[in-house]
């Protein structure tokens, strides 16, 4: 089975979202246990854990948006206009986060920038589960331009997905945690890591069980060949990566917590991408609808074939000079 | 409430804002560059201090630059969906590289520029600092190639209704894209130097680390002495280039309303344009003038706007009013720099006070040109938001106009919290002064350094 140019677009849309959620995924889950630190150093502490890499994780979504335009225009334009309330909430809340780490920096009254860190990152989160649900609830669309109402996206279902997100991203924020802190940190780390692999699985669980009454055609999907040769694959995937991650807590391993929880957030990920998939914009829009002239993505292409390669070796190469447990006293610049 | 009105308002906003950050992130990267070649070269301890204060403005520059930056990109999608679609197969791929080429660079060698300097070696944090600057110039290529194409569409085809790509080359490199990009990059060097300059200033009129400002005053200067006359004649190239592109933009910039069948045009000294009547009122004008200014000649032809039709005109009022403050603050920092230039010849340079008090004064009007010239810009593309193709008001999403009132005042709110916070930090910064005492990180200490105290005595 060969790949067509919109499939393969489709894939690295689909690799460039997925790379987000995992980066800025657990910085902004370092944000939501920032009110769990107990004193300033150790807030210093999470802050730092992130501060030198914080800016290019986040720089994934700013890429993903503008693939997003270049190769598939119509995804762009049809749910930025129909999320336009949940997507400009998670925007506010990402420029309270992102101004959080200098603004504190420069302050001896931290008070004020430590809540906002807090909320901007409670916020952002939110935004983005609220997206998300609302992306799969599905959105109306007339002649190729959305048509439906500025609420349409809300519905119990989807305040689920959004705190589904939160604990979720907690996950990813402790076991980061894990890897780059030491004493009573990482202790907490371990703990708050325990508690949330177990909710997180809770709401997997519980988002797989409503998404066929709320969304019956996208869990159709699932029954329909070839998917239904290979999808089961995918909660076992899931199974394994809760059972690794558990053990490993227990275990107290460093490295491996955080590597499974990337897994069950991957096996969530391809789960519902195989249910969508060719859907661009669930009811109705389909890939092939929605992707750009050919030239355009080609041309596009040939950047992201030339540029990426570099970009994720600085990005390996810039992890690595910040590698090894967060010093107490490296300063700020 | 307009939809149309609302979106344009909260675009027109969020990039004034935004571009106030750019602007400086640009050229205060530069200045680095510079500082730490200097500090690399003369080992003198002086330049890496220099280095470290300014990086501190930087950084904290950076991040509000970041943050509003993020919103924009999203914005042609949420509130110009009908643009963003229409425009998609030609414009999007521009900033899809700006992603991948310049925000990439500069935010993944931010981390190692601002945290690295226990981690690497010298050489590393230089390269580092060099990609920064890159990265923000790159930026301002792909984003400068976008919205000069928005003035001169150029390199497409229409394929029922739809436009196709005929030659990315010359969606590229358009009509306007060539002033377009060096008239910004020079603005953001111009207006970074004389900001530069202004805070050095106010240092050495107090008399507070005389030695440490007087050094970062002279770099200024001298960047802010090419600078300042080259912008004036890109300026006047752009201006030949709007003329032959957008004469109905040149119009309005000008005030001209008649185009001129026998003689020469007038250049409009001072006028107040009427849009209703079709004339300026109280005009004050030099004959020939702007035949000469467009045409080089004596009685060359200059359009007026009267040759288009009412709706395709773009507000003469605003466009005019906002070109004549920018080239008057250019014309305006000509006049300082030839002002510098006589006291550097008297040795008077960092000791005359009506000087230095001048620098501090015109310190904010670089960002004032800056935004100016944007306003003339994009004000005089209108009605068009890509000129004569799609009409702004066809480009705005179908949304309801609540959520736009919604995200509009929730900006106006969080940019003027982030705006305030922002000018609180960056006085307190600089009233804490430069840092001439902390310990350097052993590796970048390079054999043979000449301390700081070594230099505190010759002054
Ligand atoms: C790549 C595209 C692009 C770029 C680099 C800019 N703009 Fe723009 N601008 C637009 C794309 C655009 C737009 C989407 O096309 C708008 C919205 C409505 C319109 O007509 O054009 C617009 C409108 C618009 C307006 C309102 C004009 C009106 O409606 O009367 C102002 C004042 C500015 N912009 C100012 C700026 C500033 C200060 C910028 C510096 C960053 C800037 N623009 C960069
Ligand atoms: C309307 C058009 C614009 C859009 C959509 C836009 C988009 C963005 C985005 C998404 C970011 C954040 C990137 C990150 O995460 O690092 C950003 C920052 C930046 N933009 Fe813009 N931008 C616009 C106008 C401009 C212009 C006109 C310039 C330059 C001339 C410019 C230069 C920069 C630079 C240098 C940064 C880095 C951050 C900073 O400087 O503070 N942008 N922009
Ligand atoms: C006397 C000197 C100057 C002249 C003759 C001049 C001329 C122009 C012209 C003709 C335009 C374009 C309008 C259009 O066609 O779209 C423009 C835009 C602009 N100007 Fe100037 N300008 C001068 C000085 C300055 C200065 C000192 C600054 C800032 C420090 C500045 C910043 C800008 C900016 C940011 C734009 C919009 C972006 C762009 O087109 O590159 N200009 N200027």
């Amino acid at each position: 089975m060969m790949m067509d140019l919109v499939q393969l677009w489709m894939a690295l849309v689909g690799l460039v979202v997925i790379l987000y959620v995992i980066l800025d995924g657990f910085g902004l889950g370092i944000g939501l246990l920032f009110p769990t630190a107990g004193t300033e150093e150790e807030r210093d502490t999470l802050m730092n854990a992130i501060a030198p890499i914080w800016d290019a994780n986040q720089t994934w979504i700013v890429f993903g948006g503008g693939a997003l335009f270049a190769a598939f225009p119509k995804i762009y334009t049809v749910l930025f206009s129909a999320l336009y309330i949940p997507l400009l909430t998670f925007l506010f809340g990402l420029i309270f986060r992102g101004v959080a780490f200098e603004f504190r920096a420069n302050t001896q009254n931290k008070k004020a920038w430590n809540r906002a860190f807090f909320i901007g990152s409670l916020v952002a989160v939110l935004g983005q589960g609220f997206t998300l649900g609302g992306y799969i609830t599905g959105v109306r669309v007339v002649d190729g331009a959305f048509a439906g109402g500025p609420f349409d996206w809300l519905n119990p279902f989807t305040l689920i997905v959004g705190l589904a997100l939160v604990v979720g991203y907690i996950l990813l924020g402790a076991t980061f945690l894990i890897i780059k802190t030491e004493g009573t940190v990482q202790e907490r780390a371990f703990r708050q890591a325990f508690w949330a692999a177990l909710i997180t699985a809770g709401f997997m669980l519980l988002v797989s069980a409503w998404t066929p009454y709320h969304a019956p055609e996208l869990a159709a999907r699932w029954f329909t060949e070839p998917r239904v040769y290979f999808v089961w694959n995918f909660p076992l995937l899931g199974i394994i990566a809760f059972g690794m991650l558990l053990w490993s807590l227990n275990k107290k391993k460093e490295l491996m917590p955080f590597l499974s929880s990337i897994l069950l957030f991957l096996s969530a990920y391809l789960g519902l991408e195989a249910a969508i998939y060719p859907l661009a914009v669930p009811p109705d829009l389909t890939v092939y609808e929605a992707a750009a002239q050919r030239e355009t993505q080609v041309f596009t292409l040939w950047g992201v074939v030339v540029v990426l390669p570099v970009v994720l070796g600085y990005t390996v190469y810039s992890y690595r000079v910040f590698r090894g447990k967060v010093a107490e006293a490296e300063g700020y610049h | 409430m307009d939809l149309v009105f609302l979106s344009r308002l909260q675009f027109a906003f969020t990039t004034a804002f935004h571009i106030l950050f750019p602007t400086f992130t640009i050229g205060l990267a530069f200045f680095l560059v510079v500082v730490e070649v200097l500090w690399l070269r003369s080992r003198d301890e002086m330049y890496y201090r220099m280095y470290r204060f300014w990086v501190k403005i930087f950084a904290l520059h950076f991040a509000v630059g970041v943050v509003s930056g993020i919103t924009l990109e999203f914005e042609f999608g949420t509130n110009f969906s009908h643009f963003s679609q229409y425009v998609a197969n030609v414009m999007a791929p521009l900033l899809a590289f700006e992603g991948m080429t310049a925000f990439f660079l500069e935010a993944g060698f931010l981390g190692i520029m601002l945290f690295g300097w226990n981690r690497v070696s010298p050489s590393i944090h230089f390269l580092s600092t060099c990609l920064v600057a890159l990265g923000a110039t790159l930026s301002s290529f792909w984003i400068m190639a976008a919205n000069a194409w928005m003035q001169t569409p150029s390199g497409f085809e229409m394929v029922d209704g739809e436009l196709m790509v005929r030659s990315f080359r010359e969606v590229i490199f358009n009509p306007a894209f060539p002033t377009h990009l060096s008239h910004m990059i020079l603005a953001s060097y111009e207006t970074s130097a004389f900001a530069i300059a202004g805070i050095a200033a106010w240092f050495l009129i107090r008399k507070e680390h005389t030695a440490f400002f007087g050094r970062s005053l002279k770099i200024a200067l001298i960047m802010a002495a090419v600078i300042a006359p080259a912008q004036v004649m890109i300026g006047d190239m752009k201006g030949l280039s709007t003329a032959k592109h957008q004469p109905a933009k040149l119009a309005a910039m000008e005030g001209h309303w008649e185009t001129n069948t026998e003689g020469g045009a007038a250049f409009k000294l001072f006028a107040i344009p009427d849009m209703e009547a079709e004339r300026n009122r109280l005009e004050i004008s030099v004959p020939n003038g702007l035949s000469y200014l467009i045409t080089h000649s004596r009685d060359g032809r200059v359009q007026g706007l009267k040759d288009f039709p009412k709706e395709d005109r773009p507000n003469a009022l605003i466009t005019y009013w906002s070109f004549r403050v920018m080239v008057g603050i250019g014309f305006l920092f000509i006049g300082v720099m030839v002002w510098a230039l006589v006291l550097a010849v008297r040795k008077q340079l960092y000791t005359s006070t009506p000087f230095l008090k001048t620098l501090v004064a015109v310190q904010p009007l670089g960002f004032l040109a800056v935004v100016m010239g944007w306003i003339t810009t994009e004000v005089g593309r209108q009605p068009w938001v890509a000129y004569g193709l799609m009409r702004t008001a066809e480009g705005v999403s179908p949304i309801h106009p609540g959520n736009v009132l919604w995200s509009f005042s929730v900006f106006i709110l969080f940019f003027g919290i982030i705006g305030t916070s922002y000018f609180y930090y960056i006085l307190k910064i600089l009233r804490s002064g430069p840092d001439l005492s902390s310990p350097i990180p052993p590796v970048q200490i390079p054999s043979g350094m000449r301390p700081v105290e070594d230099v505190l005595k010759e002054v």
